[in-house]
């Protein structure tokens, strides 16, 4: 469903992925997985249009993304949950759910998509009137989610979503994302919690200062003496 | 010892002016809110649209027509200035854009100055004055107050109860999470600055009312707008909205007890102490 083909991208004069190809079939869950700064969140904002690569290509679908900005992105159902959760802190919980449906053929199947959202996360149902900043780290990362679903996406891009959470939260957070996998999305999600992450996605990557380095089933990885000893912590 | 009284119409009219002085920092504040850029030019798009009023009045318009024709004639200046001089420099240090549209001002006034000299020009009302136990009300500001209070109503429900509204609300808190949700920001950059462009072109239709038009008239409101704004925090609607009326207090009750002047002394003495104790504005949690 998406191929990554020798993609290179950074900062200024600062090159923070190097030549990275990856790809994932359609209802599949694979993880991306690496130390700080190893280019993880970098890759995801390439995916989304974010920030253009600067050499490579990217596909959804054989339609080729080089080179389209983030709001043409969402069109093609790539939805990009960032870093930092990222959700709008002042409006209500149902207001970034609306958000979320912005584009036309999205705001059509609003109901529906919403009735789905609520079904999955109860408590975002519950705070629907509350204003964003006022939930939880929890209950926002799954607003987040949250919102990304509401643009009947194809691909869900996750980024670190269990950063800042309480360690009981963060095993709740990968329960969730293992049923959002149920309801049939793919998804590529990006972590340092490596031991929690391989025991939810089918494959994996590591990248390290911005090349990948491994790559495999994730029951494999998490055999690889390399990944244990640098990120599983055994 | 200055009888009661005139303290208290001088807080009445203190109210009356902060209903406009809140519509011109609203209009400022949703353009620097969403699009991080503080139009210095603002009331001097204002001060266009008033000569616009004048001239359809002195050709026979009816002062309706004239003033619906000055709120579309703001909303075609907003997305000029948008399109013509900040769209072109939205990567640009914030310093520049400033400056340019600074530069944008002076060559709105010298061009005011060129096209229609530096005579002072009022369209007159025939509206009568109410007494109030004592308190002499002219429909001059009494519908100018009004109509500002709709308008700033108009734009509290646009603004929280439409889509578009939200989406403005949205890019305001965050450009990139909007784009993801697949808000082309250019586009919402446009729909703000028509917004913003509109309400100037409405303050303009009411300012009308009480003040002539020169070139000059944005010295006489644009610093001020432009404080009313930082004293309520940038980009902070409820906060502009308060110090609105913050000002006109002062201006007013100070111009009674002193002098008008006397008063914008106090307000701009006011506002640095303010910005002292509380710079994110007064309804910001002190440091």
């Amino acid at each position: 469903m998406l191929e990554v083909r020798s993609v290179t991208a950074g900062y200024g004069a600062f090159t923070a992925l190097w030549d990275v190809s990856l790809s994932v079939a359609a209802g599949e869950a694979v993880a991306v997985v690496g130390p700080n700064g190893a280019g993880k969140t970098t890759l995801l904002r390439v995916l989304s249009g974010l920030l253009p690569a600067r050499a490579g290509h990217l596909s959804l679908d054989g339609i080729s993304l080089t080179g389209r900005p983030a709001h043409e992105v969402v069109g093609h159902g790539i939805a990009h949950v960032p870093e930092g959760r990222r959700i709008f802190p002042a409006l209500t919980v149902a207001d970034n759910l609306r958000m979320g449906a912005y584009l036309p053929a999205a705001r059509r199947r609003f109901a529906e998509s919403l009735a789905g959202v609520y079904a999955l996360f109860p408590v975002l149902a519950e705070r629907r009137r509350q204003r964003a900043g006022s939930l939880s780290g929890g209950e926002q990362q799954m607003l987040a989610i949250g919102r990304a679903l509401m643009s009947r996406p194809k691909l869900i891009l996750l980024d670190e979503p269990s950063m800042g959470l309480a360690p009981v939260m963060v095993l709740r957070l990968f329960d969730l994302i293992r049923r959002v996998r149920g309801e049939g999305y793919t998804i590529l999600v990006v972590e340092q919690n490596v031991r929690q992450v391989l025991k939810i996605v089918d494959r994996a990557y590591l990248l390290e200062v911005g090349r990948i380095k491994r790559e495999g089933r994730a029951a494999e990885l998490a055999e690889d003496e390399f990944v244990r000893k640098s990120y599983v912590g055994l | 010892m200055i009888d009661p009284i005139f303290l208290v119409e001088a807080a009445v009219n203190g109210v009356l002016l902060g209903g406009i002085l809140a519509l011109l920092a609203l209009g400022l504040n949703l353009i620097f809110g969403v699009i991080d850029i503080v139009w210095i030019v603002y009331v001097d798009l204002v001060m266009v649209c008033m000569y616009a009023i004048y001239f359809a009045h002195v050709h026979g318009w009816p002062f309706w027509l004239a003033a619906l024709g000055a709120v579309g004639l703001g909303a075609l200046l907003g997305i000029a200035v948008h399109v013509l001089v900040i769209s072109p420099i939205l990567g640009s240090p914030p310093i520049n854009q400033l400056l340019a549209t600074g530069g944008l001002l002076f060559f709105i006034q010298s061009f005011a100055t060129f096209l229609w000299t530096t005579d002072h020009r009022s369209v007159r009302f025939a509206l009568p004055t109410f007494e109030v136990g004592g308190i002499f009300l002219p429909a001059t500001r009494l519908i100018p107050f009004g109509i500002s209070i709709l308008a700033m109503l108009a734009l509290y429900l646009f603004l929280t109860r439409t889509f578009a509204g939200t989406a403005i609300r949205a890019v305001a808190q965050d450009r990139e999470a909007m784009a993801l949700m697949g808000a082309n920001p250019r586009r919402v950059y446009v729909t703000t600055s028509a917004v913003g462009g509109l309400m100037a072109g409405l303050a303009g239709a009411l300012l009308v009312f009480q003040y002539s038009v020169h070139p000059f008239f944005g010295g006489q409101f644009g610093p001020l707008t432009f404080m009313i704004c930082v004293l309520g925090g940038l980009g902070n609607m409820v906060g502009a909205f308060v110090a609105s009326f913050i000002m006109s207090e002062i201006i007013s009750i100070a111009g009674v007890l002193w002098s008008t002047e006397m008063g914008y002394v106090i307000a701009f003495v006011v506002f640095i102490v303010v910005m002292f104790i509380r710079p994110g504005g007064i309804l910001a949690r002190p440091e």
